[in-house]
């Protein structure tokens, strides 16, 4: 794992985007903490951080795009699934060496409450755990962008899919205000999502009888919810789904200066999930 | 020792390795020999554990590929088709990498390297980037690779392809030092090659091992098929009933040229030399032979024969599982 770490640490220095990538987060956040800390005087570096997230949708997949499309496309993935090394190990040092990368922006961070600390008040603490969440939020991201990475032998395609996912990601509170609040329309939405899902396993598994069965549950499950008690239907969509807005947990520290703990957890989740199906996905195509 | 039982593996519908059986002793050379898509390259990614096979499975000293696969990766190295180079590195750093991938210990990395870099004559050029390399020092580079560690198997596709002949001739050499301690197995299209280096050969047709045999065993297997070639200056019709009288015969080919002489290709019906016997025949006849000439089938005639699914294609593999059962 050591090895791979090492090689694909450097190689990022060889190719220069590692340079470009931690220019770039740190030039954007100069600029907006120049204009929020500087020149407007608002003591929290923080502040800066949920500004500068934009910047992730771009840098994030710039820097894992090639993690597993360029391995696959020059066969070098052969010597790395030949050797005797596990499969795991393989991603999780692949992994490490992009977390590597962004923690080194995310370290320079730290100085700029200092910065503050000179001119006048500063929250510290606050400010450093605001910088937490940007790294964890960061390492997800990456797990994303390797999963992506690890589904086509294009980087650029790759590097098109996760930016589609992270604006996604960006954009998610504006779209999940979209959806409807009414109970109807909130127990129609889950009835056709669990229904997809149901077709999914139909695919997955071609068993009529199971697949059959579950629609039935689905759909009576929810009709007699719905018939009992239709208030809990309510926005629940919106509601479901709002917890998958990542960068909530950074608005939190941001606005509030709280830091939620459940959504540090669904960070670590999704990245073991993303990691998981990363390596999933190198094992199918072993064996398609 | 690798032991592969019952490969199969399927590309969507297309069959690329069908039902492949084959054990492979210590201390050999053995050449995987075959045309453009007979299934050497899936055969293998399936025994180096790159590739998953559909069905079957192969044991590297005794440990399964799938189920104890790090243990089983240790024992081999292994030169894709398409040699992994990293082009962004230099050939120690690559060596360097390679070495750690492959676990050997931090003490004997240097001089292992430096051992696998004078074997592979790559002294010269350790400090250059791999992608300025020309295609003979890269697939040098892939080579080292593979050998680094000097793992008990050496695994090799078509290790020549793209170099020039004075450098085959020294990787040939390189092959054969390595065997004394290793057991190599090569695969490529090129029949001298194998002839030249190897001490087994495996051919395989359409995903099928078709022949498996030392290279004097199989050219022996043919030599049923050798042919007398004959040429007198009677005409078609009266060599005809001369040839009659000789049973031993089992088919002739006519040819008749422009000096008004006649050309006959004789085969026998159990592969006995009839060349003394033609002799005396004519003598009799009075027919003075201008030409007679034995034709013994190559390495070349049995691979054609034996990969275009001839009747000779039958008997061999009729042959290879009349040995499988004895076993």
């Amino acid at each position: 794992m050591s090895a791979i770490y090492k090689r694909e640490l450097k190689s990022y220095f060889h190719s220069m985007i590692g340079y470009v990538f931690i220019a770039f987060l740190i030039a954007f956040t100069g600029v907006y903490f120049m204009a929020y800390n500087l020149n407007y005087g608002y003591p929290y570096f923080s502040y800066v951080l949920s500004g500068v997230l934009i910047v992730f949708v771009i840098a994030i997949p710039v820097l894992t795009m090639r993690s597993f499309a360029e391995e696959r496309k020059s066969r070098t993935d052969q010597m790395l699934l030949t050797a005797p090394v596990s499969l795991f190990q393989v991603v999780i040092g692949k992994y490490l060496a992009m977390v590597t990368i962004l923690a080194i922006p995310c370290a320079v961070y730290l100085i700029f409450p200092l910065i503050i600390k000179t001119q006048g008040t500063a929250y510290i603490l606050a400010d450093d755990m605001a910088i937490l969440v940007f790294f964890l939020l960061g390492c997800t991201y990456i797990s994303v962008g390797m999963f992506v990475s690890a589904l086509t032998e294009s980087q650029i395609i790759a590097a098109i899919g996760s930016v589609g996912i992270l604006l996604l990601q960006y954009l998610w509170n504006g779209i999940m205000d979209l959806l409807p609040t009414s109970a109807v329309t909130n127990v129609i939405g889950i009835g056709v999502l669990l229904t997809l899902i149901v077709l999914a396993i139909w695919h997955m598994t071609k068993n009529i009888v199971i697949v059959g069965g579950l629609e039935v549950i689905v759909l009576a499950g929810c009709g007699i919810t719905y018939a009992v008690k239709s208030s809990i239907f309510e926005s629940a969509l919106n509601t479901f789904f709002s917890k998958f807005y990542l960068a909530g947990t950074l608005d939190d520290i941001v606005s509030n200066h709280l830091v939620d703990v459940s959504g540090i957890i669904m960070y670590f989740s999704l990245t073991a999930v993303f990691i998981f199906l990363t390596m999933q996905m190198i094992q199918k195509r072993r064996w398609s | 020792m690798i032991e592969v039982k019952n490969l199969t593996k399927c590309y969507g519908k297309h069959l690329a390795v069908d039902n492949l059986s084959f054990t492979v002793q210590e201390g050999q050379i053995y050449g995987f020999l075959g045309p453009n898509g007979a299934g050497k390259s899936t055969t293998m990614n399936i025994m180096t554990g790159y590739l998953g096979a559909t069905k079957g499975e192969v044991l590297i000293n005794g440990h399964d590929i799938l189920k104890e696969p790090e243990e089983a990766k240790s024992c081999i190295g292994y030169l894709p088709e398409q040699p992994p180079l990293y082009m962004e590195m230099t050939v120690l750093e690559y060596l360097t990498f390679a070495a750690e991938l492959k676990k050997i210990p931090k003490a004997e990395r240097e001089s292992q390297i430096l051992r696998v870099m004078r074997l592979t004559k790559l002294d010269p050029v350790k400090e250059r980037l791999i992608h300025n390399l020309s295609k003979g020092y890269k697939q040098r580079v892939g080579l080292a690779q593979a050998i680094l560690g000097f793992p008990e198997i050496i695994i090799l596709d078509e290790p020549t392809v793209g170099l020039d002949p004075k450098q085959i001739i020294e990787i040939r050499e390189l092959i054969r030092t390595l065997a004394k301690k290793h057991t190599v197995i090569l695969s490529s299209h090129i029949l001298a090659e194998i002839r030249e280096v190897c001490d087994h050969i495996m051919i395989i047709a359409g995903g099928h091992l078709v022949a498996s045999d030392t290279p004097e065993n199989l050219e022996n297997l043919m030599s049923g098929t050798g042919h007398v070639a004959l040429e007198t200056k009677a005409s078609k019709e009266q060599m005809e009933v001369v040839l009659k009288s000789v049973p031993e015969i089992s088919s002739v080919k006519y040819e008749e040229t422009d000096e008004h002489t006649t050309l006959a290709y004789i085969e026998s019906k159990d592969g006995t030399d009839l060349r003394e016997k033609l002799f005396y025949t004519f003598a009799d006849a009075r027919i003075p032979l201008l030409t007679l000439r034995l034709n013994k089938s190559s390495l070349e005639d049995i691979f054609l024969e034996l990969t275009q699914g001839g009747k000779k294609q039958k008997e061999a593999e009729k042959k290879l599982a009349g040995k499988e059962e004895q076993k």
